[in-house]
């Protein structure tokens, strides 16, 4: 619930992490969607005439007066064929979020595209073209809702117009339905495809803004249920994948990095490595400097092995002895971190202050208050595809092939590393085998072009072992919270104090991504004394955004704390937080796509109390647990269904979820965001990774089990219908389900977890 | 020389190391990447072929032990454009996120069906060790369920 200034619609509340993201796109965010302009391109495509058209030119070209030349874009948004074929392009990353079908179905919405004509294809990289491309921070929805409806509006107002001018009537008299202009008056009907080359020669509408959209009553394929548009080839193993791509002559490449961070490779065994089978090379990476923003990332230092085969440098590997200088390298112990977390904790005010409200201290002296401490784990990312990239360095020029959440930032990256322009970058945005946040730090892809220019003209597939993957992950940083809250006589909040331990870099002092208290964090407006801050501890150890970042901690710390509350007020956890968000009820809306609205987070938490039969007799040995959570511009409130056994194994039976989205563009892809949103964060609660001597202890799958398909819960989704911009659902689902577990927990047991994971506390998920 | 039966097909393979897993020959070599590369320890799953019919990790057997032997990948699932009754319950009920588990999840539900044409949750829970990271189960036991109600789950 921090609040950010979004650059595109002004008024905005995102977590820490967009911050970050933001200062490192600045180019590919700065340009909103707002200033974009139309502009066609004929091209032959099987020697017919097609019509496209791109929407988001940089502003630089506009702010110079120049006159908007044709890119190089083989297609922008909309391509329709003579033959009637449409294919429309999605400029985003496709991680799992299900953004490559959504954004299809936004585009053919209001072109007023039959679905069954429609093809989705991803489109090329190019800012020029298509602005920011990225995935991340459940941005995509939001922040092309407006451009992708105005793309396929203007394509077709094209189409109308040609269909006006071949039968001599009016455009105002046409209207459009699954692909084909219609003149009711004259019984007359065209085709897209028959329109297409007529289509391709009319005006661009001159102001995109000046569109009619449809109304959302009027929507045919908005909200409707849509399978993936990529289905077919993932169940029958087609090629999607930058793993899967095979180049003729390609080689492999394997790089073993110093197990603790930092640590630089001073000599190998080289010449015993280059003589095994399949080996062809072997050499020591210098690295890269290490960048000073947190989001930016290089190439480590470590031994490179290529080779003719995966298996040739994975083996390889294995008689690989390295002497490492580890002079430099993190030492980061988290027993140690533990301990001085715990006693930084005892002060009410950490070192700084990030927001203050009324006198807090004489709040806290007038009576007795509730007190808690809060430790979470730090977790990995655990994609299941795991890094890897191919790039060709062809001496003036290098290609690349990645899965990568953020390709933009990966041109600059690369073009530093191997010497060349970011203009004579090409990459080619591969499906993403799970993104989750690890893969908006590019370092995989810098790996692969520093390994490429060694062996300059070849094809290198870089592959990374689930060990390095692990071991060298940006992990969900851990951390610490202390709690001093007081309740009045009739068990109101009255004050409310939050002291969080987080981490920073030791030379730069920066903030650790997604180790940050936002000014705004709830309920900072919400009582009369209120104080929020911050101590760091120092952390070598790499860290980046994790599924809702900063959201996905902070919400299972303040919301497990207001359970808390809520029983020692002994009063009904629903009423309590009903009351407390009631204190905005009515605000009036903010200008601006709105940031926290307590009229929107007591709809949802009302709504999932009734579906889940709250406050009504339930079967005996379950219990129930409620959270709710604002991120990502999603409210949403889970209700766990959970019971325990005498063991403390814990089986969640049902999860109750009530969420305003917004308009739901995909109701089948919303729904699988949400219930794969319970499974991870199921997943989450029961797992750590541990650091010490700056070397991660968990290794592999084995030491660091995901759940599986056993006792899967039972998902029950509720979208409330809202006027509201839409947003994306890969984040904001995830926070609430932890704390409403571990209250359904408190609920059965009388236990309050405090730390993560729970098996901390003897219990396990079942 | 190395002589495999995936498929359907005799496959030779030269200069293959005797030690390497059957998945990098099927990735590297026979360029049949459906088959996925996860954790290289049998956890994940990702890497799950058919071996004479039953779920293998393909990660941790060496390809020289399983000569002559009958493999089926993902790729062998379909009779040319003919989806099995799993892979089309798997577009019907929009399984997959990021999809790249989904083609082990496939093999692993296939050689199920094979066994218990109609399986109980249990089974289900006992048989599908597949690592999803994405969290789909609650979509993949919808599809099992879904395929054997249609009578003909295992490769068309």
């Amino acid at each position: 619930m921090n609040t950010v200034m979004n650059p595109l619609q002004g008024i905005e509340a995102f977590a820490a992490f967009e911050r970050a993201l933001a200062e490192q796109l600045q180019t590919a965010v700065a340009q909103p969607l707002s200033r974009r302009s139309f502009m066609k391109i004929s091209g032959g495509v099987g020697g017919g005439l097609v019509l496209a058209l791109a929407v988001g030119l940089p502003d630089t070209a506009e702010a110079q007066g120049a006159p908007p030349a044709v890119p190089f874009a083989p297609g922008a948004y909309v391509r329709i064929a003579p033959d009637g074929k449409i294919t429309l392009y999605s400029k985003n990353p496709e991680i799992g979020q299900g953004i490559k079908t959504a954004f299809g179905v936004i585009l053919a919405e209001e072109l007023d595209a039959a679905w069954a004509d429609v093809t989705v294809e991803q489109s090329e990289i190019n800012a020029a073209v298509y602005g920011g491309q990225f995935a991340g921070g459940s941005l995509s929805i939001p922040m092309n809702w407006d451009g992708l409806r105005q793309a396929g509006a203007g394509a077709r107002a094209m189409l109308v117009a040609a269909a006006a001018k071949q039968w001599g009537v009016s455009e105002s008299e046409c209207t459009t339905s699954d692909s084909n202009v219609i003149h009711a008056a004259s019984a007359r009907k065209a085709s897209y495809g028959s329109l297409a080359t007529a289509a391709a020669a009319m005006p661009v509408p001159a102001d995109p803004k000046a569109l009619k959209l449809k109304d959302r009553k009027d929507y045919k394929l908005i909200g409707k249920r849509f399978t993936g548009v990529d289905n077919l080839p993932l169940v029958t193993g087609k090629p999607l994948f930058a793993i899967d791509v095979q180049l003729p002559g390609m080689l492999y490449a394997t790089l073993v990095k110093c197990p603790a961070v930092g640590g630089k490779a001073v000599s190998a065994n080289l010449d015993d490595i280059k003589k095994l089978p399949g080996v062809t090379d072997a050499f020591i990476v210098e690295g890269t400097p290490k960048p000073a923003n947190t989001m930016a990332t290089g190439v480590l230092p470590g031994v490179a092995i290529v080779g003719k085969s995966t298996w040739a440098v994975f083996s390889a590997r294995k008689q690989l002895k390295v002497v490492w200088d580890e002079s430099t390298a993190s030492k980061d112990s988290w027993t140690q971190s533990v301990a001085k977390a715990k006693e930084l904790s005892a002060k009410a005010q950490g070192d700084k202050v990030v927001k203050t409200v009324g006198d807090i201290d004489k709040a806290l002296a007038a009576g007795k208050p509730v007190e808690s401490y809060y430790q979470f784990s730090f977790v990995s990312h655990a994609q299941l595809e795991p890094q890897n990239t191919v790039a060709w360095f062809k001496g003036d020029s290098i290609e690349l092939w990645a899965p990568t959440q953020l390709p933009a930032n990966s041109l600059p990256l690369v073009a530093g590393i191997v010497g060349l322009k970011a203009d004579k970058v090409k990459l080619n945005q591969m499906r993403v085998g799970g993104g989750f946040g690890r893969r908006l730090l590019n370092d995989f892809v810098a790996d692969a072009a520093y390994v490429a220019k060694q062996v300059p003209n070849t094809p290198v597939k870089l592959m990374w072992t689930r060990e390095d993957d692990m071991q060298h992950d940006a992990y969900r940083v851990g951390g610490f919270m202390a709690y001093k809250a007081m309740l009045d006589a009739q068990g109101k909040l009255t004050a409310f104090n939050g002291h969080m331990i987080g981490f920073e870099d030791p030379t730069s002092k920066a903030a650790t991504t997604a180790s940050d208290y936002g000014a705004n964090e709830f309920p900072a407006n919400y009582v009369d004394d209120y104080r929020a801050s911050i101590s760091r501890l120092p952390l070598a150890t790499p860290c980046g955004p994790w599924r809702a970042p900063g959201s996905n901690t902070m919400s299972w710390v303040q919301q497990s704390f207001f359970h808390e509350l809520a029983v020692a007020a002994k009063r009904d956890h629903v009423e309590f937080l009903l009351e407390v968000f009631g204190r905005k009820a009515g605000a009036a809306p903010q200008a601006g796509p709105p940031g926290l609205n307590a009229d929107r987070a007591i709809g949802v938490i009302k709504l999932a109390a009734e579906k889940a039969g709250w406050g009504k007799p339930l079967p005996k040995g379950r219990h129930l647990g409620l959270a709710f959570f604002f991120s990502h511009q999603g409210h949403i409130a889970e209700i766990a269904e959970v019971s325990v056994d005498a063991k403390k194994k814990v089986t969640v039976h049902k999860m109750t979820v009530a969420a305003d989205i917004g308009p739901v563009i995909n109701l089948s892809g919303a729904e699988n965001q949400v219930e794969g949103c319970i499974v991870d964060a199921m997943s989450t609660l029961a797992l750590e990774v541990t650091m010490e001597g700056g070397a991660i202890q968990q290794t592999n799958f084995d030491k660091y089990q995901l759940r599986r398909m056993p006792n899967s819960p039972q998902v029950n989704v509720h979208f409330v219908t809202s006027n509201y911009t839409p947003t994306g659902l890969g984040e904001p689902a995830f926070p609430p389900a932890a704390p409403a577990i571990c209250n359904a927990i408190y609920a059965a047991t009388g236990t309050r977890i405090r730390t993560l994971p729970i098996t901390k506390a003897g219990f396990t998920v079942a | 020389m190395l002589r495999l039966n995936v498929n359907g097909q005799e496959r030779t393979i030269d200069g293959v190391a005797d030690d390497t897993p059957l998945l990098w020959v099927l990735r590297d070599e026979l360029k049949l990447v459906g088959t996925k590369f996860g954790c290289g320890v049998a956890q994940c799953g990702a890497c799950t072929v058919h071996l004479n019919g039953s779920p293998v990790r393909s990660c941790s057997i060496p390809a020289s032990a399983v000569a002559g032997q009958k493999i089926t990948t993902v790729e062998g699932l379909a009779n040319g454009a003919v989806l099995s009754a799993l892979q089309q319950a798997w577009i019907d009920q929009d399984v997959a996120q990021c999809g790249y588990c989904q083609a082990g999840q496939l093999m692993t539900a296939t050689a199920l069906l094979k066994q218990h044409p109609n399986p109980t949750d249990a089974q289900i829970d006992q048989v599908m060790t597949n690592y999803c990271r994405c969290g789909t189960y609650v979509r993949i036991r919808k599809a099992i369920h879904a395929a054997a109600a249609a009578g003909k789950g295992g490769a068309a």
